[in-house]
């Protein structure tokens, strides 16, 4: 960190209207968002450079997420953001899609390395301004005649906002507590593999985590134990993101095929030093029959939580294992207003969860779309700077809206989550823009048109589109297709006769 | 708060969960996903189809019709699961009166979770009876 003396970071303690706090891709997408809505806001962060928790993990240092270098849409066309996991968005084409510029080729799952590359040059290209090296410790909040202060108390001292935007991820290591957990190590902390050489691993934890470790401890481990009480669940079995990812399936067919992994459901009693190691002490799920599990190292990868710090004290509801705050759909916090959280943590607005399939704002290609929404929405309604509602002309409706179901990337990467919305003013349609789902449906005062694109966890990806009218509210889904083109003739004429008595009425008012 | 052993002890004092041992608990709890609605924000709405089943750990629901109040839920109450039994949409909105906190299950784990522990719905299914009659009753 520079001195006090020759310090030319930006922000220096003081009064902000916005102030937002992470220098992961969460935060460097709002900040983007808010520059270009020219919103005067400041970004602080602990770490010394862009990119968050992509400086340090994954362990084995390659992403889920993919990027795909040659896609059917040009890489600096919105269309492409389908094709690309990784990059932040941005309304300049020649900003779009960083990612495949960092990229060696041996793989379309992106490196550690080149993704935190590729947050690095995004903050310096869109100009992204951050203090760096500035650590959040503490905060206080003051209610006055013209609203809340926070006052942020940092490493580089005191910061005062009436608008808090956390984009912290969900990066603090949680492990259970069974008795004996101190004797486990977190997958945060878990050591070079070479160390597992020879060694009999239990890991704590059936999510992507505990099969990346299964995985990549593989070639290293002479046993390993994946342990949890429920039954895990890949995404290959439940159609979605929502199980463990193809990545790592490779323990499960050595299970299923007595190799070297066990995957047990069981609670964990205790963890107790014996000679030579730990014993694990068990307790089937299905039978509750006791059981025990030696091993050298036990590794706790059962996930991580919201680093809040002290604004649980402040009235920030919290729920789940991950102790998310409780938001509003557009993520400001359900019980101190004026705080608002973006990045990962913004998958604490689950919206309809239809069918069960979660939306993906824990990840970039779900969470930068809402970044871009909070930005919006923070300028309009905080800052006064006027938004566009473009008016669409009837007979513009339908196509506009397949057009945006069969290519808009927001729709395709959060699923029944975010919506292409039109409103029904009295002056006509205007185009709302992409906004959540349940905000659509159940925050706006006019009636809507949503079009979303959606899935029912059987391999069907259809788009679905909402009417509010008169206040009834109402659901069709559209034909799916399976080449997934929905502005074929049938789709046309499903949409129209979903819209009809809208579209007939406003024409004839 | 609630990690899946704090669920597991809540879930111990619901009436649906009455006949299950701890390690059963211990999985019920990790089948099912934590989710909080905001006070004034539908859990389910009428008409809207793919619904998920809830359990309600924390608060208080209104469940509408038309706009109109017809009764509350409360802590250790569930709902969801008659839509999701007869593949049809709510009839119902259920709005939170209170901050809200349920557990979560997707239509589609329904049918196989209620196999796996028939326990549950044998008390599920006592819940329906009563609720069967408590309606018949306020019709005669």
């Amino acid at each position: 960190m520079a001195s006090p003396a020759s310090d030319e970071r930006p922000f220096p303690p003081g009064e902000y209207p916005l102030i937002v706090v992470g220098s992961g891709p969460g935060g460097l997408q709002l900040s983007y968002g808010l520059r270009h809505y020219g919103v005067d806001h400041a970004v602080l962060s602990a770490d010394q450079a862009a990119g968050g928790m992509f400086r340090k993990w994954p362990f084995f240092q390659r992403l889920l997420s993919w990027t795909k270098p040659y896609a059917p849409a040009a890489r600096s066309a919105r269309e492409y953001q389908r094709y690309d996991w990784n990059s932040l968005v941005t309304f300049e084409p020649e900003l779009r899609s960083m990612q495949t510029s960092f990229m060696d080729g041996s793989s379309y799952f992106p490196s550690r390395p080149e993704m935190q590359s590729s947050m690095e040059a995004f903050a310096e290209r869109a100009g992204v301004q951050v203090r760096y090296g500035c650590t959040w410790q503490s905060t206080s909040k003051e209610d006055g005649p013209i609203g809340t202060t926070f006052t942020l108390r940092t490493s580089d001292g005191e910061y005062r906002t009436p608008l808090l935007v956390l984009a912290v991820g969900v990066a603090q290591p949680w492990s259970p507590s069974p008795p004996g957990i101190e004797l486990t190590r977190h997958y945060a902390d878990t050591r070079d593999a070479a160390w597992y050489a020879g060694k009999r691993i239990f890991i704590i934890g059936k999510q992507n985590s505990g099969f990346e470790l299964a995985s990549g401890l593989a070639a290293w481990a002479s046993e390993i134990t994946v342990c949890s009480p429920s039954p895990a669940k890949t995404s290959i079995e439940k159609r979605s993101l929502a199980g463990v990812r193809a990545r790592y399936v490779q323990p499960f067919e050595d299970s299923f095929l007595g190799l070297g992994v066990k995957i047990l459901d069981a609670s964990i009693a205790a963890i107790v030093k014996v000679d030579g190691g730990l014993r694990v002490d068990l307790k089937r799920t299905d039978t509750g029959e006791e059981m025990a599990v030696e091993a050298d190292e036990v590794i706790a990868a059962t996930g991580f939580t919201c680093p809040l710090l002290d604004l649980p004290e402040l009235g920030v509801q919290t729920f789940g294992q991950a102790k998310l705050p409780a938001v509003t759909p557009l993520w400001e916090s359900a019980s101190v207003p004026g705080i608002f959280f973006a990045g990962t943590i913004s998958q604490a607005s689950p919206g309809l969860r239809k069918h069960g399939i979660p939306a993906y704002s824990g990840a970039v290609h779900g969470h930068r779309y809402n970044s871009l929404i909070l930005a919006r929405q923070l300028a309009e309604t905080r800052f006064g700077v006027p938004m566009e509602r473009p008016l669409l002309a009837e007979d513009a409706i339908v196509p506009f809206l397949l057009r945006e179901a069969t290519r808009a990337p927001e729709l395709w990467h959060q699923k029944a989550y975010l919506a292409r919305v039109i409103s029904l003013a009295d002056d006509g349609f205007r185009d709302e823009g992409i906004l959540p789902l349940v905000h659509a449906l159940d925050g706006m005062t006019k009636d809507v048109i949503a079009m979303t694109v959606e899935a029912d966890g059987t391999g069907a990806i259809y788009p679905v589109v909402y009417v509010r009218h008169d206040g009834r509210l109402g659901e069709v889904a559209l034909p799916g297709h399976p080449l997934l083109d929905f502005e074929t003739p049938a789709h046309v004429e499903a949409l129209r006769a979903a819209l009809g008595s809208v579209l007939h009425e406003a024409s004839a008012a | 708060m609630a990690t899946r052993e704090e669920i597991a002890d809540i879930l111990a004092g619901f009436a649906l969960f009455g006949d299950l041992q701890t390690p059963q608990l211990l999985g019920v709890a990790g089948t099912f996903e934590e989710v909080y609605f905001p006070q004034g924000e539908r859990v389910l709405r009428q008409g809207l189809t793919a619904n998920g089943f809830f359990v309600i750990l924390e608060g208080t629901a209104d469940v509408t019709i038309d706009g109109t109040k017809r009764s509350e839920v409360h802590r250790g109450d569930f709902f969801g699961e008659v839509s999701i039994l007869l593949g049809e949409p709510p009839t119902a909105d259920i709005v939170a009166t209170t901050p809200l906190r349920c557990l979560a299950m997707p239509g589609t784990a329904v049918e196989p979770f209620l196999v796996s522990y028939p326990r549950i719905m044998y008390r599920m299914l006592q819940a329906q009876a009563r609720r069967l009659r408590n309606a018949n009753r306020w019709r005669s």
